[in-house]
């Protein structure tokens, strides 16, 4: 037996399932003082009453929210199966969110408690009562720096554990109380196109969508799985809980937010879950890396890269290959591939899902290259976190799979998709059941669905048809150079790009070149930054060109920003997704300076400090031109069964 | 801050006075710390701050004056007894073991904590090696007490400035001293990193209850930080008091606009 039956169970019974199952299997993990610290199945069932229990004597009754503000910590996760079961609503929110922004979400689920990781959340909470005196008790988790708080409601976990006690025999008629159909969790979304929505999620459709995916996968209790995603994230909720509950694998949480790359080589996850980001930003790291390599090393890596690129995906979908080739890539394997996977901790990765955000063609193929299961997954808030998923053996790039057991699919007359199932959240579908995703979309002949865009983001440029920025913005963030891309051009005559550079990368270029510089706006104004900016702009735009429904939208200007694009501005979302239409207003006027072909343009950016105070960034932003490429030209591009083949960059 | 409850005087130096030759370093400085209290002294730059520091921890032994520290007279410390006795600090120039990891670097802070000899130490049995797990925990408290936890195995030379100033204070915290004395910890920092540094500092005298005594140029952040102030000027006391009285005492504004004496 590997997952135990989740119908008709809420994530309570489950726990206690997996307790008595298999009480002495790992259930969860945390790096705490440099030592992996385990705790059992028993462990956690035992954890999660005491925790139900405090809640009990705190006063806190079924059908109540209760916030759980911080990262991915063993007892924020008792906290959140101690509110479940005692059938309160857990309401998990990004730990980086500032106090104004928490504020909307608390006060649309009536939320009276709330679990606070350490002094920075307290705080944060502290001032969201101003504002939200519904708000009365506060228990802190890490009680530093908190000794002289005398607020009134403000409790330490150990006094609420101690305080429930008595209750403590009261939990399991509560357990046994809860309905399937019941809410077990309300999440949000990232609100890329404007206020964030809640998805109040019931047991029943997280297990669903859980069950589907695990039996898909395989996954067994023997899956180990980092957790190191926002919890306030559906996905990341559907793996580290839902599933976790189901499977009855192990979740390891990090020592920090700045460990994760130690800690996931110390794991060595089986399953993974990953957003299109991070697969860039380690990407972006092993080439910086491989800049500091001796020759022979680097002529290895291309040439093994470049074999991968011909042939390791062919090999993990199991299709015929050449026995030369077959023998290079195994060749690679030894000396580039393994060792590769393992510095990146992915050396045991059964399956990985990237999801979040359509993942650039480039980007998946590279990974899927080196032998990494990588799938890509497609999911909202409001659909329990996946809608459909790539199965093995008919994976292509620009695809998101098909449709998970007992979800339909439908496209509504302009296009959009739209979900119809048992893993929808209360009260988002319409009069029929279905739910508007306001993603445009195409269905093909097996099912397989193809992610267009979001809706409103379509660009079309007079008089062609319209496209989506994703698809020129993922390549131009695949470069080693590009961190954010924004392009604009709806309804105009040509495509318009804001670039931000990777600081990181775009540093040690210029200390390469002994460029002297003295912070960020500065060095993305030098002249060589524009250069290297403008090639590698020039190679995305050969690319588009080879590419018919394409070649119309090269990047025809780009300017390169004095900031990074951030979430504290309101800019990218929490999970670090473009915010569209915040940064075309924010923007506006440089972004019309360039599409009127102007060379310069002064903006006032409005930015917020950590201290939360706000402030303007004045900067004059020059306006380039980018090397637009012909149809013919096709710069070297092969493509290969609708991905490109040729596209593992050379260093430089 | 002002709640924290703050204690007698742990440590008092009086009458100092120090010279190199016919250079005179100090002279005639009193002053007294009081336990928990976060205690700065400042001047400009060659008043004799650092000196008033290396004669406090033994570095330096003043030619008069004598110095209390908890309750026992001294004519001078000695830097091994200051240790003993609880005392930790940390230099101007970062003065770590460059080549070793910060955990090792941390660990060595724990010195003076630890038992077994160096037979049992290098056979690695028994006592040694609990003693070795036990003081390792300590060393790794701090190490997330101080959120150094990703530089845990970096070895220290190829850590940039501020975090080096920070890996200095985690191993003076090891000795789990009483009184800490700071030589400029916020020299040469940006501004994000002298917020950062201010933080543990106060967190450290809050949660550990520890005496700080820190020298510190930038005026801004001693006012922000300290109880109370002592200004030296040319090795002489031209002020004590609490950072409203200092800044607003005369004779340390002249010091500090550069009127001439």
């Amino acid at each position: 037996m590997t997952a135990v039956e989740s119908r008709g169970q809420t994530f309570a019974r489950l726990l206690l399932e997996q307790a008595r199952v298999r009480p002495d299997h790992p259930a969860l993990r945390h790096k705490s003082l440099g030592i992996w610290q385990t705790w059992t199945w028993r462990q956690v069932a035992d954890e999660a009453r005491a925790f139900a229990a405090g809640l009990l004597a705190a006063g806190v009754v079924r059908g109540q929210a209760v916030a759980i503000v911080g990262r991915n910590r063993p007892r924020l996760y008792f906290a959140m199966l101690g509110a479940q079961a005692i059938g309160a609503i857990p309401v998990p929110m990004h730990d980086d969110e500032s106090a104004n922004e928490i504020v909307p979400m608390l006060e649309r689920t009536g939320v009276a408690f709330a679990f606070a990781e350490n002094q920075e959340q307290v705080d944060k909470l502290l001032e969201v009562r101003k504002a939200l005196p519904a708000l009365t008790r506060i228990v802190y988790l890490n009680s530093r720096g908190l000794h002289r708080y005398e607020q009134p409601g403000l409790m330490s976990c150990e006094a609420m554990l101690e305080a429930g006690a008595p209750r403590l025999a009261s939990v399991d008629a509560e357990i046994a109380a809860g309905k399937a159909d019941d809410v077990a969790v309300v999440l949000h979304t990232s609100g890329t196109t404007g206020e964030a929505k809640i998805g109040r999620l019931t047991h029943g459709a997280l297990a669903r969508a859980a069950a589907s995916i695990a039996s898909i996968e395989g996954l067994t209790e023997h899956e180990e799985v980092l957790a190191h995603l926002p919890l306030a994230w559906v996905k990341q909720h559907l793996v580290c809980h839902a599933q976790w509950l189901i499977c009855g694998f192990t979740v390891n949480c990090p020592e920090s937010a700045d460990t994760v790359a130690t800690d996931l080589r110390d794991i060595g996850p089986t399953y993974h879950i990953t957003s299109p980001r991070d697969l860039e930003s380690l990407l972006k790291q092993v080439t910086l890396r491989m800049e500091d390599a001796s020759g022979l090393k680097r002529a290895l890596y291309l040439y093994f890269m470049a074999v991968a690129a011909r042939v390791g995906d062919h090999l993990l979908e199991g299709d015929p290959v050449p026995l030369a080739d077959r023998l290079a890539y195994q060749l690679g394997n030894w000396l580039v591939y393994s060792p590769l996977k393992d510095a990146l901790g992915m050396t045991r990765i059964r399956v990985a899902h990237v999801a979040g955000e359509a993942v650039g063609t480039e980007l998946f193929a590279l990974y899927r290259s080196l032998g990494i299961n990588l799938k890509q997954v497609y999911g909202a808030t409001e659909a329990a976190g996946v809608i459909c998923v790539q199965r093995s053996h008919s994976i292509s790039a620009d695809s998101v799979g098909q449709p998970i057991e007992g979800v339909e699919l439908r496209l509504s007359e302009s296009s959009e998709l739209m979900v119809r199932g048992p893993t929808l959240a209360l009260d988002v579908a319409d009069a029929e059941g279905w739910f508007h995703t306001g993603d445009a979309a195409q269905i093909a002949a097996d099912g397989s669905v193809r992610i267009i865009d979001r809706k409103a983001d379509l660009i079309a440029l007079s008089g062609q048809a319209s496209f989506s920025p994703k698809l020129i913005e993922s390549r131009l963030r695949f470069t080693t150079f590009i961190k954010e891309a924004v392009v604009f051009g709806d309804g105009r005559a040509s495509v318009v790009a804001l670039i931000n550079i990777d600081y990181d990368s775009v540093r040690d270029w210029a200390e390469r070149r002994e460029l002297s510089y003295s912070g960020y706006a500065e060095l993305a104004a030098l002249p060589e930054t524009v250069a290297l900016l403008g090639d590698a702009i020039a190679q995305v735009n050969a690319a588009l060109a080879t590419d018919p429904a394409l070649t119309g939208a090269q990047v025809r200007r780009f300017a390169i920003l004095h900031k990074e694009l951030d979430p504290d501005d309101l800019e990218l979302t929490r999970t670090h997704k473009l915010r569209r239409g915040q940064i075309a207003r924010k923007y506006a006027l440089l972004v019309e300076a360039m599409h009127a072909g102007r060379r310069e343009q002064h903006v006032d950016i409005e930015v917020q400090f950590e201290d939360g105070r706000i402030g303007a960034l004045p900067a004059t932003l020059l306006i380039h031109d980018a090397r637009l490429a012909s149809t013919s030209d096709r710069a070297g591009f092969t493509t290969a069964r609708g991905r490109r083949a040729g596209s593992v960059r050379s260093i430089e | 801050m002002n709640e924290r409850k703050i204690g007698g005087v742990i440590l008092s130096v009086q009458n100092i006075s120090l010279a190199f030759g016919g250079v005179k370093a100090l002279t005639d400085i009193s002053f007294d710390v009081r336990e928990h209290e976060v205690r700065a002294i400042i001047g400009p730059n060659g008043a004799g701050k650092s000196s008033m520091l290396n004669v406090i921890n033994g570095v330096y032994r003043a030619q008069q004056g004598q110095i209390t520290y908890r309750g026992q007279v001294r004519k001078d410390m000695d830097t091994h007894q200051a240790a003993e006795q609880g005392m930790a600090r940390t230099f101007q120039n970062i003065a770590l073991f460059k080549g070793m990891t910060v955990l090792d670097n941390v660990m060595t802070g724990r010195n003076l904590k630890m038992k077994s000899n160096f037979l049992m130490q290098a056979l690695w049995w028994g006592p040694a090696q609990r003693e070795e797990m036990e003081q390792r925990r300590k060393a790794e408290e701090i190490i997330d007490f101080l959120e150094i936890q990703r530089i845990r195995k970096t070895p220290v030379s190829r850590l940039p400035y501020g975090l080096q100033k920070r890996v200095e204070l985690a191993r003076a915290l090891a000795a789990e001293p009483k009184v800490l004395l700071l030589d400029e910890p916020m020299a040469g920092m940006n501004v994000e990193e002298k917020q950062d540094m201010c933080r543990f500092i106060l967190s450290v005298n809050e949660q550990f209850g520890t005496t700080i005594v820190l020298i510190e140029h930038d005026m801004g952040v001693v006012m922000d930080i300290s109880d109370r102030v002592v200004v030296l000027d040319y090795g002489k006391k031209i002020g004590d008091g609490t950072p409203d009285e200092v800044r607003n005492n005369q004779e340390v504004i002249d010091a500090y606009l550069g009127i001439a004496h």
